[in-house]
C-alpha cells in the first residue's frame, strides 16, 4: 500500500501490519497549484509524454561526419551562434563576450579587440542561440563559420544536430579567452583537426555513439564533467584511420585528443541534443527538451510549447576552483551542455561516476543521491545508459515541468565555471542549481 | 512569561505530525504548531500573538510560557526526530507516481485537498484503486478523476472519504471489525462506520467497506464509484448482503443506482438517510435482511443523571466531528444549534476533530450551563488514540449536560467500554446515537 499525506494515517496501517510505503510528500512550489492541476487534467499529458520520452530514450545518435560550419549551418556572413536563449550584447556575461570577440578576431571581421567590441556592441552582427539552429555550444558556445562541428545523426528519426570541437581546457574560447594563444589553436583546428577529423571519420565509418556512451557511463563517465571513457574510446575508434588519412599530422591530431579528457563532451553533446530534438513538438507534453544557459539567463524548452523558452537568472555554480581562482571569480551558469542533463547524462548520471564526486559534497553517497533524485523528477529510465552501482538501473531521464513543479526537486546541474572577466578562460567546475522560475513559467504556459 | 514567534520557510509537516510535536512543550502554555494557513494566522492572532508575513507553504511556530526557548528545542528535536538522518538513508519517493514504481495495490491520498488531485491522479494513471481521505478537492476534479479512473477499471473512493475496510484493513477512519457477509458502499464516512459499528455489536460481521465519497452521488459526478464498488462487491464471494448508505441522490443518480443494484447477484439493502431513515433503523433493516436478531442498544449514564435531557426551553448544542452524525443528530432533534468540526470550513491546515479536539473542546467551554450538549466521539484506526483524556475534564469541567453517540467496537485500540466508562464518570451519557 503506498500512503501519501498524515503520517498518522500511514501509522494506523502499519498497526495493523499492512505493509505501508509512505510518499515524502512537499506542497508544491509557491503559486503552482493551479497551473499544475489544469495541466495534469490535460487529457493528452500521459500519452503525449510517453511518445515524447518515448522518442527521446529510443534515438539512436551516431557520429556522421565532421564539417565546416559554413557548408553545415550556411549562417550569413554577419551572424555567430551562441549558448542558451536569446542574448544581446548589451545583456551578456564577460566570457560570452569574451568568446563573441574571439569570433570576430578569428573570422577577421575586426582587426583588434576594440574594432570588435564595436561591432558587437552596435548590433551589426546578429546573435542567435545554437539551439535554433540544430546546435550546441558548451560555454559560450560561440560558432562561427569557420569553425568544424561534429555532425551527429538519429539512426531511429532521422534527425542531425552539431556541436563545435573541443579545444581543451584553460584559456579557450569557450570560457571567453581570445588572447594569441587561444586563437592560434583555433586556426590549427581549422587548418589541421577539423580536416584530418573529417577525413578520419569518413574512412573509419559512422560511430555508434550511444552504444560508445553507454560503455563510457559503465566506465565512470557521467558525460559532463567527467569523460576520460569516452574520449579514450573515441580515439581508439578513430585513431587507426587518423593515422591512414594524414600520417604526416596523425602525431599532432592524436596527441591534441589524448590531451584533452574533454574531447568527447562536444560529441556527446551533439548526441544528446538530436535525442532530445526528436522529442520536441508533441502538443500537450510537459517534458523538458532543452536547458540552457548564455551567462546571464538559464532557459529551459518544453516540447508542448514548440520554439519558445522560459528563462530565469543564472545561477552562480559552486564547486572545486582551479589554482587561486574562488567563488568571487566565478561567472552566472553559461552553455549549452546541460543538454546532456536534459538527456538523463551528466547531473543525472553523477552515480556512474564516482572518481568526480568531489564535485556534488565529496562522498559517494552524495552522488548516488543525486542521481536518485533526479529519478523524482524524470518521466523515464533510459534503456540503453545504465548505471552498474545501481545495479544497472538505467539513467533518470526525460524532466517533467509538473514533476519539478510538485516536488520542488530542480536539476542536478554538473558544470564547467567560467571566469566572470572576458578573457579570463575556466576558473574551475562544480554544480550549479537552475532557477525554479524558469520552470514554473512554462508550467503557467502549459496551463493556458 | 514571553511570547517567541517564528516562520520557518517552507518547512512543511503534515498537520497531525504538528499537533503531536506542539503539544505538551515544557515550558509552553500556549502553542501554535502549524503550517501559516489563513485559519492558524487567524487562531495565533486571536491569541494575541504578533505575526510576521508568512505563506501557507511555511510553517508557523507560535510559542508563550516560562522557558519558550528551552520549549522551541524541545519542538526542534520531535519534528527532527521524525524526519530520516544522513544521505545514506534511503530516499522516500517525493511523488505516488514514483511510490508507484514499487509494486503496490492501493494508495491512500490525505494531502491538503488542493493537492489531492495529482496524487490521486498518480495512482489512476499507473492503475491503482485510490482512497481519497483529503476533502476540499474540487467537484470537477473529481469527476475528472473519476472518468479516468472508468477507463483505468480502477475505483476511486472519495474525495473526502474518511473510512474503508479492504480485507480486514481499515484506512482512514476505520473501527476494528468482526469478519463477516456484509459489503458496505458508503457515500458517508461517519455513517457507515455508525453502521458497521452497530452490525459488530449484533454480532455480524463485513467483507469491504467501500467508500465513495459524500459527493458521490450527485448529479455532477454521477455515482461512478457507488456503480463501481457494488460490481466489485458483488464479484466477491465473501460478500452475501450490500448495504448501499448514502444522503438521498439526485433521481437521475437515484436511477443509475437502481439499474446497477438491480442487475447484482448479491441482495442490497439501499439505506439512503433522511426523515425516517436513520443509521440505526438502517442497520436493523440490514440485520433484518440477514435474518439475524436485532439487539438491544447499550448505553452508559452518570448515576445522577435521569433523563430526558431534551426538556422544553433548554438550548441544544451540537458539536461534531462527524458530518452524517451531525446532520442525523439535528434531523431528530429538529432544533437547536449543530456543528459539523469535520467539514472543510474547519479542517483547511489542521487535523480532523476525530484527531484534533482543540475546536471541540473550545466549543465545549462556549455552551450556557443551561443547554444540553450533543457530540459524537469516534474510535477505531486513525482517531485520538484517547478521545475521553481530552474530553472528561472538560466534561466535568462544563456545566451543561452532555450526551455523546460513542461510535466504535470492543475491538478498537481505544476500547469503546474504556472510553465510555471514562466520559460516564465525567458526567457524560454515552449511548449509540445522538
Amino acid at each position: 500500500m503506498i500512503t501519501v499525506g498524515a503520517g498518522l494515517l500511514a501509522e494506523a496501517l502499519r498497526e495493523q501490519a499492512a505493509d505501508a510505503g509512505a510518499v515524502a510528500w512537499r506542497p508544491p512550489l509557491a503559486g503552482t497549484a493551479q497551473a499544475l492541476a489544469r495541466v495534469l487534467a490535460d487529457p493528452r499529458r500521459q500519452a503525449a509524454n510517453e511518445l515524447a520520452v518515448g522518442r527521446l530514450t529510443g534515438a539512436r545518435p551516431y557520429l556522421a561526419g565532421v564539417r565546416r560550419a559554413s557548408e553545415l549551418l550556411r549562417l550569413p556572413r554577419d551572424m555567430f551562434l551562441h549558448a542558451g536563449p536569446p542574448i544581446t550584447w548589451q545583456r551578456a556575461s564577460g566570457p560570452m563576450r569574451g568568446a563573441l570577440i574571439g569570433a570576430m578576431l578569428l573570422e577577421g571581421y575586426a582587426p583588434d579587440e576594440r574594432a570588435a567590441e564595436q561591432a558587437l556592441a552596435s548590433g551589426d552582427v546578429l546573435l542567435e542561440p545554437c539551439h535554433g539552429h540544430a546546435a550546441v555550444g558548451p560555454m559560450a558556445g560561440v560558432v562561427s563559420p569557420s569553425m568544424w562541428l561534429f555532425e551527429v545523426r538519429d539512426a531511429e528519426h532521422g534527425g542531425v544536430a552539431y556541436c563545435s570541437l573541443n579545444e581543451g581546457l584553460g584559456k579557450v574560447l569557450r570560457y571567453g579567452a581570445y588572447g594569441p594563444e587561444v586563437l592560434e589553436r583555433l586556426r590549427w583546428m581549422d587548418m589541421v583537426l577539423g580536416p584530418v577529423l573529417s577525413a578520419a571519420v569518413e574512412l573509419a565509418g559512422p560511430v555508434d555513439l550511444r552504444a560508445l556512451m553507454a560503455q563510457a557511463l559503465q566506465m565512470g563517465d557521467e558525460l559532463h564533467n567527467r569523460n576520460r571513457a569516452a574520449t579514450s574510446l573515441l580515439l581508439r575508434e578513430l585513431a587507426p584511420a587518423v593515422v591512414d588519412a594524414a600520417p604526416a599530422n596523425a602525431s599532432d591530431v592524436l596527441r591534441f585528443i589524448a590531451g584533452n579528457d574533454h574531447f568527447f563532451l562536444n560529441a556527446a553533446m551533439a548526441a544528446a541534443k538530436v535525442s532530445t530534438d526528436a522529442a520536441r513538438d508533441v502538443p500537450g507534453s510537459s517534458l523538458v527538451v532543452a536547458m540552457a544557459r548564455n551567462g546571464t539567463d538559464f532557459g529551459v524548452q518544453v516540447s508542448g510549447l514548440g520554439s519558445r523558452w522560459f528563462t530565469g537568472p543564472a545561477g552562480v555554480p559552486d564547486g572545486l576552483f582551479l589554482g587561486a581562482y574562488g567563488p568571487a571569480d566565478a561567472n552566472p551558469d553559461i552553455g549549452d551542455s546541460t543538454i546532456t542533463e536534459t538527456s538523463g547524462l551528466g547531473g543525472f548520471a553523477m552515480a556512474a561516476a564516482p572518481a568526480i564526486v568531489r564535485f556534488v559534497g565529496g562522498e559517494v553517497a552524495d552522488a548516488m543521491a543525486a542521481t536518485r533524485s533526479m529519478y523524482e523528477i524524470t518521466l523515464a529510465e533510459h534503456p540503453a545508459y545504465q548505471i552498474p552501482a545501481l545495479g544497472f538501473r538505467g539513467t533518470p531521464v526525460g524532466i517533467d515541468v509538473t514533476l519539478v513543479a510538485r516536488t520542488g526537486l530542480l536539476p542536478v546541474v554538473n558544470t564547467g565555471i567560467a571566469g566572470r572577466a572576458a578573457g579570463t578562460g575556466q576558473v574551475g567546475a562544480g554544480l550549479v542549481s537552475p532557477p525554479a522560475e524558469a520552470f514554473t513559467s512554462a508550467l503557467a504556459a502549459l496551463a493556458s | 512569561m514571553g511570547d517567541v514567534v517564528f516562520v520557518r520557510r517552507g518547512v512543511y509537516h503534515d498537520s497531525v505530525t504538528l499537533m503531536r510535536a506542539g503539544t505538551g512543550l515544557p515550558g509552553a502554555e500556549v502553542a501554535v504548531v502549524a503550517m501559516a494557513t489563513e485559519l492558524n494566522l487567524g487562531l495565533a492572532r486571536d491569541l494575541g500573538f504578533e505575526l510576521p508575513a508568512a505563506d501557507p507553504g511555511d510553517l508557523l511556530v507560535a510559542l508563550r510560557g516560562e522557558d519558550v526557548a528551552g520549549a522551541a528545542e524541545e519542538l526542534d528535536r520531535r519534528l527532527t526526530a521524525q524526519a530520516p538522518v544522513g544521505a545514506e538513508a534511503e530516499q522516500p519517493p517525493r511523488t505516488t507516481r514514483s511510490a508507484a514504481r514499487s509494486p503496490a495495490d492501493l494508495v491512500l491520498v490525505s494531502v491538503p485537498g488542493e493537492h489531492a488531485f495529482a496524487e490521486a491522479l498518480d495512482a489512476v494513471e499507473a492503475g491503482l484503486p485510490v482512497m481519497i481521505f483529503s476533502d476540499g478537492v474540487a467537484a470537477e476534479q473529481e469527476r475528472l478523476l473519476k472518468e479516468r479512473a472508468d477507463e483505468r477499471g480502477v475505483l476511486v473512493m472519495g474525495p473526502d472519504c474518511g473510512t474503508a475496510v479492504i480485507g480486514g484493513v481499515g484506512l482512514g477512519f476505520a473501527n476494528v471489525l468482526r469478519p463477516g457477509p456484509v459489503g458496505v458502499v458508503a457515500a458517508s464516512g461517519t455513517g457507515a462506520q455508525q453502521v458497521t459499528c452497530l452490525l459488530d455489536l449484533a454480532g455480524v460481521g463485513v467483507s469491504h467497506v467501500l467508500g465513495v465519497g459524500g459527493r458521490d452521488l450527485s448529479a455532477e459526478i454521477g455515482g461512478r464509484s457507488t456503480a463501481r464498488a457494488l460490481r466489485m462487491l458483488d464479484d466477491d464471494p465473501a460478500t452475501e448482503l450490500i448495504v448501499l448508505i448514502s444522503k438521498p441522490p439526485s433521481p437521475e443518480v437515484a436511477r443509475t443506482v437502481r439499474e446497477v443494484a438491480g442487475t447484482l447477484r448479491t441482495p442490497v439493502v439501499t439505506a439512503l438517510l433522511g426523515p425516517g431513515t436513520d443509521l440505526t433503523s438502517a442497520t436493523e433493516h440490514a440485520l433484518r435482511a440477514l435474518g439475524e436478531p436485532v439487539p438491544r442498544w447499550p448505553s452508559w449514564h452518570p448515576a445522577e443523571a435521569g433523563g430526558p435531557y431534551g426538556g422544553a426551553g433548554r438550548t441544544l448544542a451540537g458539536v461534531y466531528s462527524g458530518g452524517t452524525l451531525c446532520a442525523e443528530a439535528a434531523m431528530i432533534a429538529g432544533r437547536g444549534e449543530f456543528t459539523d468540526y469535520g467539514d472543510d470550513a474547519y479542517t483547511r491546515g489542521r487535523a480532523h476533530p476525530m484527531i484534533d479536539p482543540t475546536l471541540r473542546l473550545e466549543a465545549l467551554r462556549r455552551v450556557p450551563p443551561e443547554a444540553v450538549v450533543l457530540m459524537d466521539v469516534v474510535l477505531g484506526h486513525g482517531s485520538d488514540p484517547d478521545p475521553a483524556a481530552a474530553l472528561a475534564p472538560a466534561i466535568a469541567a462544563a456545566e451543561a449536560t452532555v450526551v455523546i453517540a460513542l461510535i466504535g467496537t470492543d475491538g478498537d485500540p481505544q476500547g469503546r467500554r474504556r472510553q465510555a466508562e471514562a466520559l460516564r464518570d465525567a458526567g457524560a451519557s454515552a449511548c449509540r446515537r445522538g
